[in-house]
């Protein structure tokens, strides 16, 4: 027990002082916390769906839980279920098997809705484009907010696109 | 659990069509797109089929670049998923440490190679990207860091009783099994399928570097553990071999595909296993088009022997034995 005690008082804190990012990214982590914060008042519950990525974005977002972004300290939390959730975050471009799936998804989440689309397959279907087997972009399926371009995007961008969405509804 | 029935085939996106809508120097972003966690060794197993098909040769210098980016991202891998079966086993201290690592890891890959994943670094002809002395530097000194760091949390995770009991005995895929079902890769090597490419069909650099693998016979989720702790280490060592005797040379050579219809094969040790691309290409008067490129995952022969691993541990257990294969559906699905 000592060791792990040990090794959480050796890391430290990591999530303010997070380095090799500079000033100005740094600057904007804590700017982007007193936003949720200010527009929300409470927390924002995201349900994520993978609707035919190749899981890179999922890479990105996973990371966005990891110490120096600590998403959850933002009052940001990822739900299991559409209808705990007030925002969508949808990755890749829609595969014709997951059409329908999306569709019920977005149907099941609770008004007011929003949803972000994030990674170049999700903006524009990216390098997949449309086909027998994908709708492309993810606003060919359901309404989108804001789109967060990039193969995948760093995380700090998808945390933007995320407050984006929030703001412009707030 | 008494029976699992997996349902796969919600991501496919028709990428073997997509494929030979490419031009055969473009379609290296697509093949790094089939698997986002496994870029590189899908770039690298393209390209290595297309060099085949066009008789083409990289020089030394990139094929060791290429191993650096590879083994950075089984590394990259292997810290992730080595946290994310602490938290599952409700651990969660584990997939803090583990994510903190990976995420410094990630960004050096971003500094040093313009990409936190790697994607599009291995290119036809050789790399993208290079390594310069202080680049070099920086590599081995984070090696140095994250070895002291990931040895004191292996320490951590061997002697924690509540995590060892949860990993011991579970998910197991006897090596009887594992040889009928035809379990391959990591996954493999934890049920004593003693088999890994960069051993036993070594392409440069490999030859040189000596890959010691690393083995289970229990074949349960700690075995999965244990090989993930060894590969790591063993990566380690290779970034380093690999930076100590890197060649000089060009990065990136032209590539001349042939006048006549060509095939190729590429074949490559991911960190989930051996990725292969089969690439034929039509001849010069049909502009070399890809007429057919099939790119092979090592899930599509894993994901039947989970429906195995689960049965008769309890339901609680499924997330962590899911993750300790942690196989991938866009490779799946194609």
């Amino acid at each position: 027990m000592w060791k792990i005690v040990k090794q959480i008082v050796r890391s430290g804190i990591r999530t303010e002082p997070a380095p090799d990012i500079g000033a100005a990214a740094q600057a904007e982590i804590g700017r982007i916390q007193r936003d949720v914060l200010d527009i929300l008042g409470r927390a924002l519950t995201i349900r994520m769906v993978d609707a035919g990525s190749c899981n890179g974005c999922e890479l990105e977002i996973n990371a966005l839980g990891n110490p120096y972004y600590n998403i959850e300290g933002l009052g940001i939390r990822f739900v299991a279920s559409p209808r705990h959730a007030d925002l969508l975050l949808v990755t890749g471009p829609v595969s014709r098997n997951m059409e329908t799936a999306l569709r019920r998804t977005f149907d099941a989440t609770p008004a007011p809705k929003l949803v972000v689309a994030v990674g170049d397959c999700g903006c524009d279907g990216g390098i997949f484009g449309e086909s027998y087997a994908s709708c492309g972009r993810i606003a060919n399926v359901i309404p989108v907010d804001v789109m967060v371009p990039g193969c995948p995007p760093a995380p700090l961008d998808i945390l933007r696109g995320i407050l984006m969405a929030v703001r412009r509804r707030a | 659990m008494l029976r699992l029935e997996q349902r796969l085939g919600y991501t496919h996106k028709g990428i073997e069509q997509r494929m030979t809508q490419l031009a055969p120097l473009q379609a290296h972003r697509l093949a790094g797109r089939v698997s986002g966690d496994s870029t590189v060794a899908y770039a690298w197993a393209y390209c290595m089929a297309l060099e085949s098909a066009a008789g083409c040769q990289i020089t030394a210098r990139a094929a060791s670049l290429r191993a650096l980016l590879l083994e950075r991202e089984r590394v990259a891998n292997h810290l992730g998923d080595l946290g994310a079966l602490g938290n599952d086993a409700a651990f969660s201290f584990g997939l803090a440490q583990f994510s903190r690592l990976r995420e410094d890891w990630l960004r050096l890959s971003k500094d040093l190679f313009g990409h936190r994943l790697m994607m599009d670094c291995v290119l036809p002809g050789g790399v993208a990207c290079d390594a310069d002395a202080p680049a070099q530097e920086r590599l081995r000194l984070q090696c140095d860091a994250l070895e002291a760091e990931v040895r004191i949390l292996h320490g951590i995770y061997e002697e924690h009783a509540g995590l060892q009991d949860r990993f011991m005995n579970t998910g197991r895929v006897s090596p009887v099994l594992a040889a009928q079902l035809g379990l391959t890769g990591m996954a493999g090597r934890a049920s004593r399928q003693a088999w890994d490419l960069r051993c036993d069909h070594p392409w440069p650099p490999y030859a040189q570097l000596q890959v010691r693998m690393a083995t289970q016979a229990n074949g349960d989720v700690a075995a999965r553990v244990a090989v993930r702790y060894d590969e790591l280490f063993e990566s380690l060592r290779l970034i380093r071999g690999i930076l100590a005797e890197l060649p000089t040379g060009a990065l990136c050579q032209d590539l001349c595909l042939p006048e006549q219809a060509s095939r190729g094969i590429g074949w490559v040790e991911g960190w989930r296993g051996e990725v292969m691309v089969a690439l034929e290409l039509a001849d010069a008067a049909a502009q070399h088009r890809i007429l057919r490129c099939h790119c092979h995952d090592p899930s599509w022969q894993n994901w039947p022997v989970l429906e195995h691993a689960v049965i008769g541990n309890i339901v609680p257990d499924f997330p962590l034995i899911n993750k300790s294969f942690n196989l991938s559906y866009s490779g799946q699905d194609l």
